[in-house]
């Protein structure tokens, strides 16, 4: 079969499309250790771009390779589209510090 | 495994390759070095921007750099040319390198009536020492002997999938195999460096880690900026990377799994086995630049988006992870590894050809960037010059 997308690690929340997946498509993949996971998608996802597999709320933590690369600044729902206008980096961030 | 062949220098270190370097003192001198490389055959010059009127922690990253490069077991023998009157002592830097054993000489343009006289005088000698080291013989080595740089420049989403991952294999053989490994990027650890830490062989080398890493955070902090602007960048963000600690947790992968031995400061010689971290910038040339000034022979480099840049003094290896980009890239890439990425190869696969082309190119096979001359080089600033 295919490979459509994939999922790093069985705590992750997020997986990576390895094909352009068009809105509405059914992607079907391996948990390592868990099974597997179905997720229609609500968005276009182009190759190497992520996508959420689980709801993540507001401020949640976002989870690739089992780790933590970054906030949620809007609910994501199940299939949307995740990237730098839904997600932040919480490191570096001098930006942050102006004014403090 | 096949057998290895390079050139054992007199200080025990082991090359795979016999370069004649150039090395100018200064940004004066680097007009001089480079046409003295350019007429003769098996010289290589590394033309800069440094090496005056720099304070303190830049000076000494300046002078350990052209003298680690000196010192490289992939150099042969070096000319060192200066101005004269630069920061750097053109004579230091020849008398630092020459602690190695290998011939080293220095010319000093002020004392040689300019450039004319000085590149005459120059290439007549480098003419003579390149013939020298034409009579070398390669013996044979062993894989421990190596010492592999892993670097990983445009990224993008499949470099954490497929190309890191492989080049994460290899790794680990040349650990395996008592080699040294070194790991670099302190930039591309934030957000990974707790993961490192805990491979530390001790709690000292763990606290350095994080150490490196923090400082960083709050060099982008202290100057009020946020890390986003320049990290992840564009091309990564267009990738499909979203923040800096995605990009990270991908980018460890390259070192593979072994403990981490310690933490050198950029330039700085290591002398161990096994895996080691540097602490460079997350721009690709001068971190290449801090680990072949350390002794690395050789350097595998990953990539997503695809990269041409290559080194003066050693073969680099180009893996990719987006079997697309392999195709728009192809003058540039050694080994594609996208296959992970499409499910045709395992990491394990392709980490075993990257492995056996690091062999070939070990016994002396061009890789694309030497074959190309890409002899890019860079040396890593801390401050403006005063």
């Amino acid at each position: 079969m295919l490979k459509l997308a994939v999922v790093t690690h069985e705590r992750d929340n997020v997986a990576t499309a390895v094909r352009d997946l068009k809105k509405g498509q059914v992607v079907l993949m391996d948990i390592q250790g868990k099974g597997q996971v179905e997720v229609s998608l609500k968005e276009d996802i182009p190759f190497g771009h992520k996508f959420a597999i689980q709801e993540i709320k507001e401020n949640q933590e976002l989870i690739k390779y089992g780790e933590v690369i970054g906030h949620a600044t809007l609910d994501i729902a199940v299939g949307a589209y995740v990237h730098v206008h839904n997600v932040v980096s919480e490191r570096g961030r001098g930006d942050l510090e102006v004014g403090k | 495994m096949e057998k290895l062949y390079g050139y054992r220098r007199p200080d025990g270190k082991v090359g795979i390759r016999n370069h004649l370097l150039i090395i100018p003192a200064s940004v004066c001198a680097s007009h001089v070095a480079q046409n003295i490389a350019n007429a003769v055959n098996g010289a290589v010059a590394i033309p800069n921007q440094q090496g005056c009127c720099e304070l303190g922690p830049d000076f000494d990253v300046t002078h350990r750099v052209l003298v680690g490069f000196g010192k490289n077991p992939n150099v042969g023998a070096v000319l060192v040319v200066g101005l004269g009157c630069e920061g750097i002592s053109t004579r230091q830097v020849a008398e630092e390198i020459a602690e190695s054993g290998k011939r080293v000489e220095y010319l000093i343009i002020q004392e040689n009536e300019g450039t004319i006289n000085t590149e005459a005088k120059g290439i007549k000698l480098a003419r003579e020492m390149a013939s020298q080291l034409s009579l070398m013989q390669k013996e044979e080595i062993d894989i421990s002997d190596i010492m592999l740089a892993v670097e990983c420049g445009g990224s993008d989403t499949t470099s954490g999938l497929a190309a890191n991952p492989a080049a994460g294999y290899v790794s680990d053989r040349v650990v395996e195999l008592g080699g040294t490994v070194v790991l670099s990027e302190t930039t591309e650890f934030i957000g990974a460096e707790h993961l490192l830490a805990e491979r530390a062989v001790s709690q000292e080398v763990a606290d350095d880690i994080i150490r490196i890493v923090r400082d960083v955070e709050n060099k982008a902090k202290s100057i009020g900026v946020d890390l986003r602007e320049g990290q992840p960048t564009p091309g990564n963000i267009q990738g499909g990377l979203t923040t800096i600690e995605e990009k990270s947790l991908g980018c460890i992968f390259k070192a593979g799994t072994s403990p981490i031995q310690g933490v050198k400061e950029y330039a700085e010689i290591i002398d161990g086995k096994g895996l080691y971290i540097m602490d460079t910038p997350g721009q690709d040339i001068e971190s290449i630049t801090g680990m072949l000034a350390g002794g690395a022979t050789v350097v595998i480099f990953t990539t997503g988006r695809g990269t041409p840049t290559g080194s003066p003094i050693a073969p680099v290896i180009k893996v990719i992870g987006n079997s697309e980009n392999y195709k728009k890239m192809k003058d540039n890439i050694d080994i594609n590894a996208g296959t992970i990425v499409e499910g045709k190869e395992t990491v394990a696969d392709v980490g075993e050809r990257i492995f056996k082309e690091m062999l070939e190119v070990i016994n002396g096979k061009f890789t694309k960037a030497e074959a190309l001359n890409h002899r890019e080089f860079g040396i890593y600033k801390l401050s403006s010059t005063f």
